[in-house]
């Protein structure tokens, strides 16, 4: 049997809030395997975004162990994690968290700087990113020109192009209408298809459909972990 | 990340905000500018001290009467003369120990006259001694010797600029100079001296100073309306001498202990030394002002460091999410600093040399660009980027990526 990509035990996360301590994660166990497509669900402030930035090694859990791909992450310095960050895991958030005033192109290579990758390479990588999201011939656009949509999917190009195996998306179609969704959930699909593990967060039941697990949260806890047959959005997308 | 990739990161973020970019930078440009333009100017001017009092010859004394500026006219009326030309000869007979040569100098403002050209110039009647004392040599011919220095012929020696002014490029040498409707025949043509401390040194016409009294102040008079200039043997003998020469005056015109000096005796090299210690004085003293300056401008640029490092949260959140390890961070906003201050220095140096020859070419001293000192003020600028820009950077670097993520701009 190969290892799990994630293994989260009892995993608890305290915020402290003045005097107050905000029990965001009150002992999650999850177990996820490599190449599949995981929603994450739950109402507002049940602990979604709590739980993706711990596995994405943004955040620490204040309990619990963390293994990531068989290794234990909980206890790295803030330099280990940068490190693990950039060759793991590839982040698209809702609200895209690009570079205005900074093209297509040196957003989708920001991530390549921090590994040393040469500038040639850097370029090469980032126009092929930036062609597998149909954003060919936009490079050198500012991002502060594009539509919600195309930033997003730059986002996501920047997500690929370190070709890191894990992608983890938090809301990704938050601000986008329903038709943009589509496009952009059919580019996530089109990952999984290609082996890539997609972690979705979402409070959006049509968003988790595209997903083939669902585990939905209350409270910092799991309620639910059910397995599905994903909707294929690239059908409605073309 | 490479330092090369570092550099290029920092240029453009820069470049995105140019206005703040330049507002941050005017503080050390202003201070590295001011650092230079005050370095070159103090160093000008004291070493335009220096050439007047070296044009003026050193070791020497000024004799005069009391109520007469050095170099003023000696020709018209008016009282005040209280030199006699007895004075200057029982001087000269007294054969003071720390006396090397003595002078009379008469001197006047005067239309002088060639075949081509006429030209106002300075005529000085004078002996041969003079030149010795001013270390004077002849360009071309010869200068007035004993014999012709104290006879009344109608010879005379000038000044590069009146040769060139009546001449031309022709060679002066036998020509006829005419001044008061009288024939002079230049002897010779003296070396050029360039700028002094009373003008062109060389725009002067020299004469023996018999012909002076007769041709120019039209008759022998009794009283002394010139400067005597007295050469010294050594430097430390100015007190000495001038003590002697005051008391054998004193003497001469019956002065009691109650009644002032009739007459004056003064002396450059004081003079100089006390320009130049003033010079030094305000040198040291901007040196201060604009050290103080450049700290401002270096406060000023961890200032604007920490306004961008906060305004840029977001974008730090980001670049930690995507793999930037805190050191990526603090390397960036330093670079940032360190180039923001080094171009700001470089703008300094070349604002300040602006500044130094501009001042240079108003005030008539040499121009110095003091090259050591542009280097220590723009490692000191790049210092001040390292040191201001240290802070700022580390704050960055300690930024939560989940905090900084959620910062709303
Ligand atoms: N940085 C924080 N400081 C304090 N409380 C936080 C912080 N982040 C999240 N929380 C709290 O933790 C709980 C879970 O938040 P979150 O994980 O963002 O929920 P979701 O993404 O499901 O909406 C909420 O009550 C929220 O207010
Ligand atoms: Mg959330």
């Amino acid at each position: 049997m190969t290892t799990p990509l994630i293994e989260m035990r009892a995993i608890e996360r305290t915020y402290v809030m003045g005097d107050n301590l905000v029990h965001a994660l009150r002992g999650v166990d999850l177990t996820i395997d490599k190449g599949s497509s995981i929603a994450i669900m739950g109402t507002s402030g049940s602990g979604k975004s709590t739980m993706m930035n711990i596995m994405g090694c943004l955040d620490q859990p204040t309990k619990g162990s963390y293994l990531l791909n068989g290794k234990d992450v909980s206890r790295l310095s803030r330099s280990q994690l940068a490190d693990v960050r950039g060759r793991m895991i590839g982040f698209v958030f809702q609200s895209f968290n690009l570079l205005s005033r900074t093209s297509a192109l040196e957003n989708v290579e920001m991530p390549l700087m921090y590994q040393g990758v040469s500038s040639a390479d850097r370029h090469k990588r980032a126009r092929q990113a930036l062609e597998r999201v149909n954003l060919a011939g936009r490079e050198h656009h500012h991002t502060n020109q594009l539509s919600g949509g195309q930033q997003q999917r730059v986002a996501i190009a920047r997500a690929l192009v370190t070709e890191a195996p894990v992608i983890m998306a938090d809301e990704p179609t938050g601000n986008l209408d329903s038709k943009t969704s589509f496009e952009v959930m059919a580019i996530l699909q089109g990952l999984v298809d290609e082996g890539k593990t997609v972690i979705l967060v979402t409070h959006e039941a049509d968003i988790a459909a595209y997903a083939s697990r669902v585990v939905t949260l209350r409270d910092g806890l799991i309620i639910e972990d059910r397995q599905q047959t994903p909707v294929k959005a690239g059908e409605v997308a073309a | 990340m490479s330092l090369l990739t570092t550099f290029k990161l920092a240029i453009r973020a820069l470049w995105r905000n140019k206005v703040r970019t330049l507002l941050t930078m005017i503080g050390i440009v202003f201070g590295i500018g001011a650092v230079i333009a005050m370095v070159s100017s103090g160093q000008g001017a004291q070493l335009a001290v220096k050439q007047v009092f070296q044009s003026m010859g050193t070791n020497v004394l000024i004799v005069t009467n009391q109520s007469m500026r050095g170099g003023g006219p000696s020709t018209g009326g008016g009282g005040g003369a209280s030199l006699t030309w007895e004075d200057l000869t029982a001087l000269q007979a007294e054969e003071i120990p720390t006396i090397k040569w003595m002078a009379p100098v008469l001197d006047s403002r005067t239309q002088v006259v060639s075949e081509e050209a006429n030209w106002n110039t300075r005529v000085y009647g004078t002996n041969a001694t003079w030149f010795k004392i001013r270390n004077w040599e002849a360009a071309e011919g010869t200068l007035l010797d004993e014999d012709t220095g104290n006879s009344n012929a109608k010879v005379t020696v000038i000044g590069k600029t009146v040769a060139t002014q009546l001449f031309g490029t022709a060679s002066p040498i036998g020509q006829t100079i005419r001044v008061n409707g009288q024939p002079y025949e230049v002897i010779g043509v003296l070396t050029a001296k360039g700028q002094g401390p009373m003008g062109d040194n060389d725009d002067a016409m020299v004469i023996p100073v018999k012909t002076f009294q007769q041709k120019i102040d039209r008759g022998i008079a009794k009283y002394f309306r010139g400067q005597l200039l007295v050469s010294m043997t050594r430097d430390d003998a100015a007190e000495q001498t001038m003590a002697k020469i005051s008391s054998i005056l004193r003497d001469r015109h019956k002065l009691d202990g109650s009644q002032e000096d009739d007459f004056r005796i003064r002396n450059p090299a004081e003079w100089a030394k006390a320009q130049q210690d003033s010079t030094e004085r305000i040198a040291t003293l901007l040196a201060i002002v604009a050290a103080v300056s450049l700290l401002i401008g270096g406060i000023g640029v961890m200032n604007i460091m920490l306004v961008s490092v906060i305004e840029r949260t977001r974008e730090i959140g980001i670049r930690m999410a995507v793999g930037a390890k805190p050191l990526d961070v603090m390397t960036q906003f330093l670079v940032e600093a360190i180039v923001l201050a080094a171009v700001g220095g470089a703008l300094g140096v070349a604002l300040g040399y602006g500044a130094a020859h501009y001042m240079a070419g108003y005030f008539g001293w040499p121009m110095i660009f003091p090259a050591k000192t542009a280097a220590i003020a723009f490692a000191v600028s790049g210092g001040v980027g390292v040191g201001f820009g240290l802070y700022p950077a580390i704050r960055a670097s300690r930024l939560d990526p989940i905090t900084a993520l959620r910062y709303e701009t």
